[in-house]
Order: C-alpha cells, then sequence, then structure tokens
C-alpha cells in the first residue's frame, strides 16, 4: 500500500510540474499583459518608457519559461507571489480560505454518500416499483440541473419565502465573531444544495451495484436459507454493491470542486473557490495559477484515494499488481 | 422499431421475469418518443421562432417590468420588462449553439487524437495518453474559467475552452475502441492484403469507431450548453448582449432576492429539458449500437 501511494506521488510530481508550465503558456499565449493588468487605466497615459521599467520590475519582460522556473522555485520555498486583488499574499489566501471550502464540501459529501446510499438501496428493493421511478426520474432531473441554479432556488425558498435559514456568507453582517451556532446554521443550505447536485450520481450507482448484486447467487442463497429480507438486502446485497461505488469516490473530486465553486459563489460562501471566480474576473495571475495547482493536487489526492479504497474493500485486488 | 418485436414475443410469457421486461421495455420507448418530442420541439423552437415571429426579444417595457407569468406573458417579464419566453428561446439558441460548435470540435479533436494513438501504438500512444491523463486531473470548469479569464469573455473563448476540456473522454472511448478492432481478423486481412497504415485507419478503423464517437459527441452537447451556462453565470462566459441561458439566470439574481422567482426557474429549465431529451435518445440509441452495454448508466 506504501508503494502504491508512493508510485502514485512519484507520478503526481510530473503532471503537477506539467500542469504549472501549461498555465504558464497559456498565459503567455493569451492577450493578457500583467503590466496593463498592474497599472489598470494609468497605463493609458503613461510613455513606453514607464511601461518598460514597470515590466522590468515586475520582472514579466522575461520569456515565459524563465518566469515559470522563478515561480517553481519561490513556490516550493513558500512564496506562491502576491494576489493583486485580494491584496495578500497568496499562501495566506488559501490558509485562510482552505479550511472552510473544506469544511463545506466535507459535510456536502458526507450527506450525499449517506444519502445517495440510503435511496439506491429503497429504489433497489422493487425494481420498476413506484418508488424506484420515483427516485431515478428525480436522480436524473437533478443532474441535469445546474447547481448553480438549484442555488438560487434553495435561497427564494428557505431564506425568501420560507425565512428559516440565513442567504449567504459565513456569519451574520452584524455579529463579528466566528461561533459555531452561526456557521452551523449558514452551512445548511450550501452544503445541502452541494449534496443535492453530488445525490444522484451515488443514488444511481448504489441502486446500479445493489440491484445487480440482488440478481445473483450469494443472494438467492442468502434466501433460500430464510434470512430475514433485512439481513440479505444489507449484509448480502448491499455489501458487494457498494463495492464499485467506494472505489469510485475518490474519483468525484474534480465534480466536488466544480460543484463548490459554483456553490460558493452563490452563497457568498468565504471559500477557495469563490476566490477563484473573483481571481478569474479581475485576472489576477498569481492567484489563479496557484489554485489551478491546487485543485489539480486534490484531484490527485482523489485518485489515489480510490486506488487505496479499491485496493483495501476488494480483496481480490492486491496492491502489487497495481 | 424494429427492436420491439422480441419484446412483445417475451411478453406473453407468464413468469412474473417477462412480464417485467415488458413493462420497462414499453417506459423505454414512451421515455424515446417524449425525448423525441422534446428534441424537436427545442430544434424547432430554435430555428423558426427567431426569424418567423416579428418580436424584438430585447423590446424594453418599463411598464410592464417584473410581471408574474399571464397570458400576455407565459414566463412573466424580466426586470426591463422584457419577455422571458422570448428571451429564453433566444438564449437557448445561443446556449444550443455554442454547445454544438464546442461538442463537435471537440469530437473531432478527440477522435483525431484517439485514433493516432491507438492505432499508432507504441511510445506514441503512451505519451499522447499521458497528456490525456494530465488534462484530466485539472477539474473542466477551473480549466474553462483559466481560459476564459485570460482570453477575456467572449464566444470564440468560450467555445474553445469548453472544446479544450471535453475532448478527452473521446479520445479515450475512440483509442479503447480502435484497440479492440486491431485485432480483428479483417483488419489482418488487410494489412497482409498490403494496405498502407493510412489506408487501414480511413478505410476500416475510422468508419468502425464513428458511431461511439458520434455517440459521445450527441452527448457532449448537453454538457457543454451546461459548461458554456456555468461559465456565463460566473460572469466570465458570454458578452452580456448575446444573453445565454446562463447570462439570464445571472441577470435575475437581483430580482430573485427581492421575491420574484420566475426569471430564474424558467432558463433553468430550459437546460434542464433539453439536457433530459438528449440524454434519453442517445440512451436509445447507445442500446441499439451496444445492446450488450444496456444496464450501463447513462450519465
Amino acid at each position: 500500500m506504501a508503494r502504491l501511494a508512493g508510485r502514485r506521488l512519484l507520478f503526481a510530481a510530473p503532471v503537477l510540474l506539467v500542469v504549472t508550465f501549461g498555465v504558464f503558456a497559456i498565459a503567455a499565449a493569451s492577450p493578457f499583459d500583467p503590466v496593463k493588468a498592474y497599472a489598470g487605466t494609468a497605463a493609458l497615459g503613461a510613455d513606453q518608457e514607464t511601461l518598460d521599467r514597470l515590466r522590468a520590475n515586475l520582472g514579466v519582460d522575461e520569456p515565459f519559461v524563465t518566469r515559470w522556473w522563478h515561480w517553481l522555485t519561490s513556490a516550493l520555498t513558500g512564496d506562491l507571489g502576491h494576489s493583486a486583488v485580494l491584496r495578500q499574499p497568496v499562501t495566506q489566501v488559501i490558509g485562510e480560505r482552505l479550511v472552510w471550502s473544506a469544511l463545506l464540501c466535507a459535510v456536502a459529501f458526507t450527506v450525499a454518500v449517506l444519502a445517495g446510499t440510503l435511496l439506491g438501496v429503497l429504489a433497489a428493493r422493487r425494481p420498476g416499483g413506484p418508488l424506484d421511478r420515483a427516485v431515478t426520474s428525480l436522480s436524473y432531473a437533478l443532474e441535469a440541473a445546474p447547481v448553480f441554479w438549484t442555488a438560487l432556488l434553495a435561497v427564494w425558498l428557505f431564506a425568501l419565502q420560507l425565512d428559516v435559514l440565513p442567504a449567504g456568507g459565513l456569519t451574520d453582517t452584524a455579529s463579528e465573531q466566528v461561533t459555531f451556532g452561526q456557521v452551523a446554521s449558514h452551512i445548511v443550505l450550501p452544503a445541502g444544495v452541494l449534496a443535492v447536485s453530488q445525490l444522484p450520481w451515488f443514488t444511481l450507482y448504489v441502486r446500479q451495484g445493489v440491484g445487480d448484486a440482488l440478481a445473483e447467487d450469494p443472494v438467492r442463497g442468502a434466501r433460500a436459507r430464510g434470512l430475514s429480507e433485512g439481513t440479505v438486502l444489507l449484509g448480502h446485497a448491499l455489501r458487494s454493491g457498494l463495492l464499485p461505488v467506494l472505489t469510485l469516490i475518490g474519483s468525484r473530486v474534480p465534480e466536488l470542486i466544480t460543484g463548490a465553486l459554483l456553490v460558493e459563489s452563490v452563497f457568498s460562501w468565504p471559500g477557495i473557490a469563490a476566490a477563484t471566480v473573483e481571481a478569474a474576473t479581475a485576472v489576477d495571475f498569481p492567484l489563479l495559477a496557484a489554485l489551478t495547482v491546487l485543485a489539480t493536487a486534490a484531484v490527485l489526492a482523489g485518485n489515489l484515494l480510490a486506488d487505496l479504497l479499491y485496493g483495501l474493500f476488494d480483496p481480490r485486488v492486491k496492491f502489487s499488481d497495481m | 422499431m424494429t427492436c420491439d418485436a422480441p419484446a412483445a414475443e417475451a411478453g406473453t410469457g407468464s413468469t412474473p421475469w417477462r412480464s417485467y421486461g415488458t413493462k420497462r421495455r414499453s417506459t423505454r420507448t414512451v421515455r424515446v418518443r417524449v425525448s423525441a418530442a422534446l428534441v424537436a420541439v427545442t430544434v424547432l423552437a430554435v430555428l423558426l421562432v427567431p426569424p418567423l415571429a416579428q418580436l424584438d426579444q430585447q423590446a424594453v417595457d418599463l411598464a410592464a417590468e417584473l410581471q408574474p407569468p399571464s397570458w400576455a406573458h407565459p414566463f412573466g417579464t424580466d426586470d426591463l420588462g422584457r419577455d422571458l419566453l422570448l428571451r429564453c428561446v433566444y438564449g437557448l439558441r445561443v446556449s444550443l449553439l455554442v454547445g454544438l460548435v464546442a461538442a463537435l470540435v471537440a469530437t473531432v479533436i478527440g477522435t483525431a487524437v484517439g485514433a493516432a494513438a491507438g492505432a499508432l501504438g507504441g511510445w506514441a500512444d503512451r505519451c499522447v495518453m499521458r497528456v490525456v491523463d494530465t488534462l484530466s486531473s485539472v477539474p473542466h470548469l477551473l480549466l474553462g474559467i483559466f481560459i476564459v479569464a485570460l482570453f477575456r469573455p467572449g464566444v470564440v473563448p468560450v467555445a474553445v475552452s469548453v472544446a479544450a476540456t471535453h475532448w478527452l473522454s473521446t479520445a479515450r472511448i475512440v483509442r479503447a475502441e480502435v484497440l479492440s478492432l486491431r485485432s480483428r481478423p479483417y483488419i489482418d486481412a488487410a494489412v497482409s492484403g498490403g494496405a498502407s497504415r493510412w489506408r487501414v485507419a480511413v478505410r476500416h478503423l475510422l468508419p468502425a469507431v464513428l458511431p461511439q464517437a458520434a455517440l459521445a459527441a450527441v452527448l457532449m452537447v448537453p454538457h457543454a450548453m451546461w459548461h458554456e451556462s456555468a461559465l456565463s453565470f460566473l460572469g466570465l462566459g458570454l458578452p452580456a448582449h448575446m444573453a445565454s441561458l446562463g447570462n439570464l439566470v445571472q441577470s435575475a439574481r437581483s430580482s430573485l432576492l427581492a421575491g420574484q422567482w420566475w426569471p430564474t426557474l424558467f432558463p433553468g429549465l430550459f437546460i434542464i429539458v433539453p439536457t433530459l431529451a438528449i440524454a434519453g435518445l442517445a440512451g436509445a440509441w447507445r442500446e441499439r449500437i451496444n445492446p450488450r452495454r444496456r444496464s450501463e448508466l447513462m450519465l
């Protein structure tokens, strides 16, 4: 297992390297000019000499490979540059915001896995039955619904019409401190919407897995031995039906990041994904580059998790074969 | 449909398994018909309404701002008094066009890369697949945001960013298909008959993988539409004068907070319904070209 993890990390390093290089290459190929972005409207009236001096000062007069190398070497020492839009070092932006994003994603993911398993098992019990049809159709509809749209409708329903939950932010505007109660009430809507956006996938896969397992011989054998329906469903069908889902959990990280990106920007959740949107709107290259690399690292970690879970839960798989 | 005949025969059996089979088959037919009708309505509305209806989607009527759905305005009006039904049809037109172009470009790239990797094999294959693996480690929307942010909002950057992030899955599908085809006897026959590498690829491999590639392309259209809407919603997509469905949802945010739900609800439904309809049709098509994979999920 340690060997597998080590080998995956060895694969991850070049991937991250290539991604950072690609980020700089795309920036070099784009019409984006860091000097004009830095100077803003003042660049319009400035003479060429001033602009050149600024360009040299910002270190952007060199070819992008050199700049990439500078960025990479200073990134390894923990300096990711300075974010112009948030007026903070990039590392500080990430440090302050990562915990809120991680909290949101963790809560949403847990809810999605638990509710998805429950709904999937209920639907698989009677394939073609009313419950199965309702769950399946609802899942497909939710899968097709854009998450920002569900988020906005949830704000309208729960915050405006029913007035039971806050519409956004981390705390009430009046309160100065971040308390547990405040965060708990503010996280319900964003985490709920994010969970609902991830739910269809889990539900449909669990339904499929359990449904397939119910048609297999071990289940028929268990029924023939006179075991109760609950034992058959949970002890036999769910156990083998959940296996493919568990192994795929890690590969859901990209979708989770995408969902968090949209949900955070709807609910003004002070997480890392909302910072990405701000950075993109203001073309804050250092922040954008760092966040792209961070998201890639998260995806690679998810893939590693998927491989490890696969080996842990499926005794037929040997880590040495992977 | 020809594939309905065995279903009808199976239905005559009395075992519960068989009757269950018929039931599902008939649901499937209904679903395909509904999907086909919805896709037809969508395409007709998008193609015919703008030239035929002598209505201006930008017509501002401040006296009629933010009216709830009524007979005069079935979807209500937005904050400038513009008719939302008309705005949604125009928005769907823009979104669908961007989706189609992006899906087409992505499919051409993906098929070319996948077929080349599969047909060439060896180190070329390994290099290409490493690139595909690397690119798919970056979340699609994030890469799209990055590209659009640097190249500034506009139709071309959005379409390019969607195409650049979506060809990976097609490349994987086509490569796997080519690899499985390479060991078939008719390819061996062509090679031993003296056909060149190029001829084998173009005359034998490509036609065989086209159905799969086309299916992937169809399924990619709603995905590309979603992608475009998300970018537009974040304010990084199409410019405001080319209102896509994402722009409509974005501009409805202020009126939503004032309690008007209709400017948000309807553009979203215009994304969901075509997505489901296209997925329904593509699912039926996939069952026909590959019946063994019937039980697989359509996501």
